[in-house]
């Protein structure tokens, strides 16, 4: 039976532009990241999360989105990419006080071939365009996840209250 | 509290969290991306009102309907 263990817990106590989970021991068998996210990102009430693996910024990130904006549903397909970048979070214009629920799965993540990943996220609102997404992903490098950083994907702040928990799961 | 803006390591080996400034040229990098972005929104939004206008107007010389357009599509 798969086991959940807390590696880190980050709630900011004030506004941050990246969150950086570093030397992440390579003791378990799977990671989960879950997050509670807003940005200062002005004027709008949607941001990207944008996540680095191991500082790694060549061209292996492939990202399969599929997305519901609350008026459509639909897809997108990111080949070759620098980054992750497709998951909602919240703006500085989406209903105050409301944070966007993010959540990473990466099995074995420390075996020697290409990593898939599941991300899926809920840009949380009042708004007609409140956004949802889950993401089929591909970081394809046989290094070990010993890195995670997390930033805005328009250089935006992380605000203050905004939560993000790394969990280490064994016997997955 | 500083305007200078953070990065939050966690040592995740050790526990520890830091708190750090970011760099002048991490502070610089941030700004490029952020008017990058913003760029991008103003070109986007820009081209999303040029398309809604140029297929307003071709309806209007088609002398057909939003509806009937679809209708034909479908």
């Amino acid at each position: 039976m798969a086991t959940y263990t807390l590696i880190s817990s980050n709630v900011l106590a004030s506004s941050a532009a990246s969150v950086t989970f570093s030397a992440i021991p390579a003791t378990y068998t799977d990671l989960v990241v879950r997050a509670s996210i807003r940005t200062d990102r002005a004027g709008n009430n949607i941001d990207l999360l944008k996540l680095v693996i191991n500082s790694n910024t060549s061209g292996v990130y492939s990202q399969t989105v599929l997305y519901g904006t609350g008026s459509a549903a639909a897809s997108t397909r990111i080949s070759s990419g620098t980054e992750f970048y497709y998951d909602f979070i919240n703006g500085a214009a989406s209903t105050s006080n409301t944070f966007a629920s993010y959540e990473l799965y990466i099995p074995s993540y420390t075996v020697s071939q290409n990593k898939p990943m599941s991300s899926f996220s809920v840009q949380e609102d009042n708004l007609s365009s409140a956004r949802i997404n889950a993401d089929a992903n591909l970081f394809s490098s046989t290094a070990a996840i010993t890195s995670l950083t997390y930033t805005s994907n328009n250089a935006a702040n992380f605000v203050s209250g905004s939560s993000f928990y790394l969990y280490g799961i064994s016997n997955a | 509290m500083s305007d200078t803006p953070t990065k939050v390591v966690v040592d995740c080996s050790t526990g520890i969290t830091e708190v750090l400034p970011l760099t002048q040229a991490e502070i610089a990098d941030m700004e490029t991306a952020r008017l990058a972005a913003e760029a991008e929104r103003v070109e986007r939004e820009a081209k999303e009102v040029a398309d809604a206008t140029a297929k307003s107007a071709l309806l209007k010389k088609l002398g057909i309907t939003q509806e009937e357009a679809r209708l034909l599509l479908s």
